[in-house]
């Protein structure tokens, strides 16, 4: 399984964000995002997933399943974590798994444990710190597989015990075969990644 | 189906919950149908022919009251972004926000108008045509507002737009519904026709209500 981005070309609110963007990512392959800040990094990463529309260029994905689009084979963790406060940590995964899934079972406890949170599991989110938050968001890639892993700025947050346990799920992934493109200021734990930069160096 | 289903589930959890606001809109429109009467006055023949009106009025703006939210908070919270990455079509994500949200506004709504018929002296023989022509109407009410309510998602107060946006689409929906009510309480029309076209205005919102919204929200993608 292989995604290419050819010529990609991104305009928000008027301004050209970026334009004449190749790259290229197989299955058990990282590519490291860098860029300053506003170098479009995160446009990037939400273009990937289906949420800014594409002004040019062509992102195409081959192999996986093919009546499915990008998206529907991305896991996309943004700044925001898709949480809602009223309820559990437990119900919160339970319903983005089930709502994401689309073949597979769902392993809730599993997924908490990757991420040190089950002693939590019946807690409202709202109690939740913003590690704890972005950890739960990171349950939801282990909970549901999908190929391909969009992460934006994982690391913000966590701490370093976190960052070991989500540089080894990352690791995980690649082995098994997935695809990860993230988008970072600094090291986030992956073996020998292949570097896009953005913008001007 | 699944996905429906646990969005359904989830929409309605929330909305029980604190901060939901389920009740929300049933208790406001308990209050403006009491309000009611202090303002027209005690003249029980004017309130029972201005009842179903009254009720339906009081629905209307109840049924608005919460739908601002519908989208709003998940644009917020970054949850819109990953209901648009399921399989599920945007059209039945959005269906799916809109049934919960009439089941836990728009149902409550119904449910306690037999109570504030009385207040309003609606003739007990009245009752079931007005409930009847209130359960058809409020989905429709609701279908109607998700279109408002996905235009204005980004916007922080969307609410007053909303309701700009939204009302003056309603006014078919009202017209027939206070006239199907009318007909059983005023005579001497029968029931049948304007209850039929409100049926008819509800199935189309039903429709047309989930594919506009979905194209206001993808059209607001940026």
């Amino acid at each position: 399984m292989q995604l290419i981005g050819d010529n990609l070309r991104c305009v928000r609110g008027g301004r050209e964000v970026f334009a004449d963007l190749n790259f290229r990512v197989a299955s058990g392959e990282a590519m490291v995002v860098t860029g300053r800040n506003g170098a479009g990094k995160s446009s990037l990463l939400r273009v990937i997933a289906g949420l800014v529309h594409l002004t040019g260029g062509q992102l195409s994905l081959d192999g996986g399943i093919p009546e499915a689009s990008v998206a529907e084979q991305a896991h996309y963790l943004g700044h925001q974590d898709a949480l809602k406060p009223s309820l559990s940590v437990a119900e919160n995964l339970q319903f983005w798994a089930e709502f994401l899934r689309i073949e597979g079972s769902i392993e809730i406890i599993p997924a908490l444990q990757a991420v040190d949170l089950q002693p939590l599991a019946d807690l409202p989110a709202a109690y939740l710190s913003a590690g704890q938050r972005r950890r739960l968001s990171i349950a939801r890639l282990v909970a549901i597989k999908r190929p391909i892993w969009l992460l934006d700025e994982p690391t913000s947050a966590l701490d370093v015990a976190s960052q070991g346990r989500l540089a080894k799920l990352m690791r995980a992934h690649i082995a098994g075969g997935g695809m990860i493109i993230a988008a970072t200021h600094g090291p986030i734990g992956l073996d020998n990644p292949r570097e896009l930069q953005m913008g001007p160096q | 189906m699944s996905a429906f289903v646990s969005l359904l589930k989830r929409d309605m959890r929330l909305a029980i919950r604190v901060g939901g606001g389920a009740l929300m809109g049933a208790f406001f429109f308990l209050i403006v149908v009491v309000m009611m009467p202090f303002a027209v006055g005690p003249d029980l023949g004017l309130l029972s022919r201005l009842g179903p009106a009254i009720l339906w009025i009081g629905a209307l703006l109840a049924s608005l009251l919460a739908l601002d939210r519908l989208f709003a908070t998940d644009h917020e919270d970054g949850s819109l972004d990953l209901l648009m990455m399921g399989d599920m079509p945007l059209e039945l994500v959005v269906a799916a926000k809109a049934v919960a949200h009439w089941l836990t506004t728009g149902l409550p709504l119904v449910l306690i108008t037999p109570l504030l018929a009385l207040m309003l002296n609606v003739e007990p023989k009245a009752l079931g045509p007005l409930m009847l022509t209130l359960v058809v109407g409020t989905p429709a009410l609701t279908f109607i507002g998700l279109v408002g309510a996905a235009l204005s998602v980004a916007l922080r107060r969307g609410g007053l737009l909303l309701a700009v946006l939204v009302l003056p689409l309603t006014v078919p929906v009202l017209i027939f519904g206070v006239a199907a009510a009318n007909t059983a309480i005023i005579g001497p029309t029968p029931f049948g026709p304007p209850f039929t076209i409100l049926c008819g205005l509800s199935l189309m919102s039903l429709v047309i209500g989930p594919v506009a919204a979905a194209a206001a929200l993808r059209h607001g993608l940026e």
